[in-house]
């Protein structure tokens, strides 16, 4: 069931269109990347789900109906030009944050406790903000984005920002507030992190969406039955032993092995590759080679994305 | 309406606890004051002795005046016309002309002077006449009471009905004899004390909406509170919250000044300085029937120099002074704040501000440039525009209400700046909303223009 959903979303600023017929479907329960180059229009959709600015056509779905005005109470927003008052304390800025987002005094004072136990920042309670190095205060940015518990998360380059050590801290925050059942919308370049995180995705470019669906099945089209072997035994170009429609398409060796990357024809399979070398070479390894999300990314904005899934 | 509540109370309590705060409400008194109580303290510093002629055709205050360090009394006999025609080539300061009335006791006088007559001289005419008046009330009520013994009457309601008080307009005259009514000194403090005041709270805290609205945009907080509440809600609460800590301070300033002026000033009055006048009050008092004292005595000596000023205050229409203050202060204050809010919203920082405070500085300078210029016409049709029009109402009209408004102007004006108000808001708001998300564009305002009528 998708918790959120936008069809046919526009939105035209005076010079140019932010958005085009933009529809996205975000699953319940999911890690829903939207991705693209700069200036494509994903902080636009994305102020436009957090009700900060207001689409010129399309309709926005929330938990089975229309997205409504109090429903911000539900969303948990992380931008990306993010920043807190300097002079303000961390408590008082906490606190001032949470009742915002609707939670009253004595239960945000209750989970601002716990969370702020549970990351070993008790004693930054009564400094001011000014007092604290990016990376803490990105921090406190993070637990007040899910201190009311909300259903939906939005992340703009959650990870900008970090070093190595917090920015693994913040995964794994992210994928424990999965477990526990938020619905996560994750909006980054990062393309490491989409792979590791996203179960979904929406490519955004040029103000459309170019490409969307599950990574899994992203991944299978944009397979080239390409296959990796490295074997050894056997001196000659290999494409003398091959079928002319197998593709040799690079080829590097070391000291024991050669690598050699092989595009099939589209009816073959890794076991007919096998079986073309099986009588000349000795087989150490085969693997199939999958196109990873930074080779999508860069294909589908590039040219144009040879197909648009619909299915997840 | 909890958030915007929120929002004014964190707007309130960051400024309030600032150091800055807290210096401006203590040193602000203390400049008041000293502007107050230095020129008091330096003309009754003066050894001066005014000469002041008497011309009462009722005869009845004849001799009552006695002479002092400070005074020196002498009587005509005379008609106004000749005494007025004489006064230049005498060596008077000053004419005191008190009509004869047909049936009540005189109230009423006169001062004619070349220079505008101190504060002590007409304190001390005020309170003989009004003492001596008191006493022939209270002589003829005594008489009724001995003829007409069935009715007998409480000493209160005695008390009651003597009670007097005596107005005095001051008249210049010049050396041609020719005479202009000097408008009392009050009004004109009092207009200029309150179109200024409103002047510079509305720059003062006008400003401080801007910078907190150019602070939140380059920490970069505001995206993260707009998703929690309306860019109109974060901008009003703001506004609201900086004119609650204009309020804060306006209120402690008061207070505050008028605490420092009264000990001042006691302490100064009860040494030297009101010395001889005070002697005179005394001796007048003293001179009293013992059964009225209690009602005359009730203005101590101490407090003189308050009651001169209380005097000259009851002579305003203080309810509507006070309450069109109150309206044209915030309401005013909250006009330029939505604007200034917007221009906040508009630019990166503060330095880009100059090219769009320059619309909103124009009207308010105009207004104190102008003031000079109104308060010797206050009802000329310059001063008529300018305190109707919303942008210059608030400090033009406070300038005008001392000196007596129709009601009819001062309600035009209120409803065109409540609506001047309303429009500067809604623009402010379709400024503000568009201008906090964005960063690092120059703006101008063809911008601002399509920014407006962004849906």
């Amino acid at each position: 069931m998708d918790l959120f959903s936008a069809h046919d979303v526009t939105k035209q600023y005076a010079n140019h269109k932010a958005l085009d017929k933009v529809s996205i479907n975000v699953a319940e329960g999911h890690i829903f990347g939207l991705l693209g180059p700069n200036g494509a229009g994903k902080t636009t959709l994305i102020r436009i789900i957090n009700q900060i600015i207001a689409p010129d056509e399309g309709e926005l779905q929330f938990m089975g109906r229309k997205l409504q005005p109090d429903d911000i109470a539900l969303i948990g927003y992380l931008p990306e030009e993010r920043g807190l008052y300097k002079k303000m304390t961390v408590g008082e800025q906490a606190m001032y944050l949470a009742q915002l987002k609707g939670l009253s005094y004595q239960e945000a004072q209750r989970r601002l406790k716990y969370w702020f136990e549970k990351f070993e920042i008790k004693s930054w309670w009564t400094k001011k903000v000014e007092e604290l190095s990016k990376g803490m205060q990105q921090k406190i940015q993070f637990l007040v984005t899910i201190i009311h518990e909300p259903k939906l998360l939005i992340f703009d380059e959650p990870f900008s920002g970090f070093d190595p050590i917090n920015a693994n801290q913040l995964k794994e925050e992210i994928l424990a507030q999965k477990e526990k059942g938020a619905t996560i919308i994750f909006s980054t370049h990062n393309m490491s992190s989409v792979e590791e995180l996203c179960d979904d995705i929406a490519l955004i470019d040029r103000s459309k969406v170019v490409l969307s669906g599950s990574v899994r099945n992203i991944k299978k089209t944009f397979k080239t039955n390409t296959f990796g072997i490295s074997f050894n035994t056997f001196d000659g170009p290999l494409q003398s032993i091959l079928p002319a429609e197998y593709q040799v398409l690079s080829e590097n060796a070391d000291a024991d092995h050669r690598h050699v990357q092989i595009k099939l024809p589209s009816d073959a399979t890794s076991n007919d590759l096998i079986k073309v070398l099986l009588p000349h070479v000795t087989i150490y390894a085969v693997n199939e080679k999958i196109p990873n999300m930074n080779d999508i990314f860069i294909q589908a904005v590039t040219q144009q994305a040879p197909s648009t899934i619909t299915q997840y | 309406m909890k958030k915007i509540f929120l929002i004014i109370r964190r707007e309130y309590l960051t400024r309030v606890k600032k150091r800055s705060f807290i210096v401006m409400t203590i040193l602000g008194p203390l400049l008041i004051a000293a502007t107050m109580i230095v020129p008091i303290y330096l003309a009754n510093r003066t050894a001066d002795t005014k000469k002041v002629a008497v011309l009462d055709e009722s005869g009845i205050f004849y001799e009552k005046f006695k002479d002092s360090e400070e005074i020196k009394f002498h009587y005509l006999v005379s008609d106004i016309t000749t005494a007025k025609a004489n006064f230049s080539k005498s060596e008077d300061d000053a004419l005191l002309f008190i009509p004869k009335t047909e049936v009540t006791l005189p109230t009423n006088a006169i001062i004619y002077s070349e220079k505008s007559v101190s504060i002590n001289v007409t304190s001390y005419i005020k309170n003989v006449m009004s003492k001596q008046v008191e006493e022939l009330k209270l002589q003829a009520q005594l008489r009724e009471l001995q003829t007409d013994k069935k009715n007998p009457v409480s000493v209160d309601d005695i008390l009651k009905s003597i009670k007097t008080s005596v107005d005095i307009n001051t008249m210049k005259i010049g050396e041609d004899g020719k005479e202009s009514k000097s408008y009392t000194e009050l009004n004109m403090v009092l207009g200029m004390v309150s179109g200024i005041l409103i002047y510079f709270f509305i720059f003062m805290f006008g400003a401080q909406v801007m910078r907190g609205v150019i602070e939140e945009k380059t920490s970069r907080i505001v995206e993260v509170i707009i998703s929690s509440v309306k860019p109109f809600q974060l901008m009003m609460g703001k506004i609201i919250g900086v004119g609650l800590v204009g309020l804060t301070q306006f209120l402690l300033w008061v207070i505050l000044t008028f605490g420092i002026v009264t000990v001042v000033t006691s302490t100064m009055t009860s040494k030297d300085v009101n010395k001889s006048a005070t002697e005179q009050l005394m001796k007048q008092k003293t001179g009293m029937s013992p059964d009225n004292s209690g009602s005359v005595t009730s203005q101590d000596a101490s407090a003189e120099g308050m009651s001169v000023v209380m005097d000259a205050i009851k002579s305003v229409n203080f309810p509507v002074m006070i309450g069109a203050f109150l309206f044209f202060f915030l309401v005013g204050y909250l006009l330029y704040a939505a604007l200034f809010a917007a221009i906040g919203g508009a630019v990166d920082s503060e330095a880009d501000t100059q090219q769009f405070m320059f619309p909103i500085t124009v009207p308010l300078i105009l207004s104190i440039v102008m003031a000079q210029y109104i308060i010797q016409d206050p009802d000329g049709p310059v001063a008529f525009w300018f305190s109707i029009f919303p942008l210059t109402s608030p400090v033009i009209m406070m300038i005008r209400i001392p000196f007596g408004v129709p009601y009819i102007q001062i309600i035009l004006s209120m409803v065109l700046l409540l609506l001047g108000f309303l429009g500067t808001t809604w623009l402010a708001a379709r400024i503000y909303r568009t201008g906090i998300l964005m960063y690092g564009k120059k703006v101008n305002y063809k911008e601002l223009w399509k920014w407006i009528r962004y849906k």
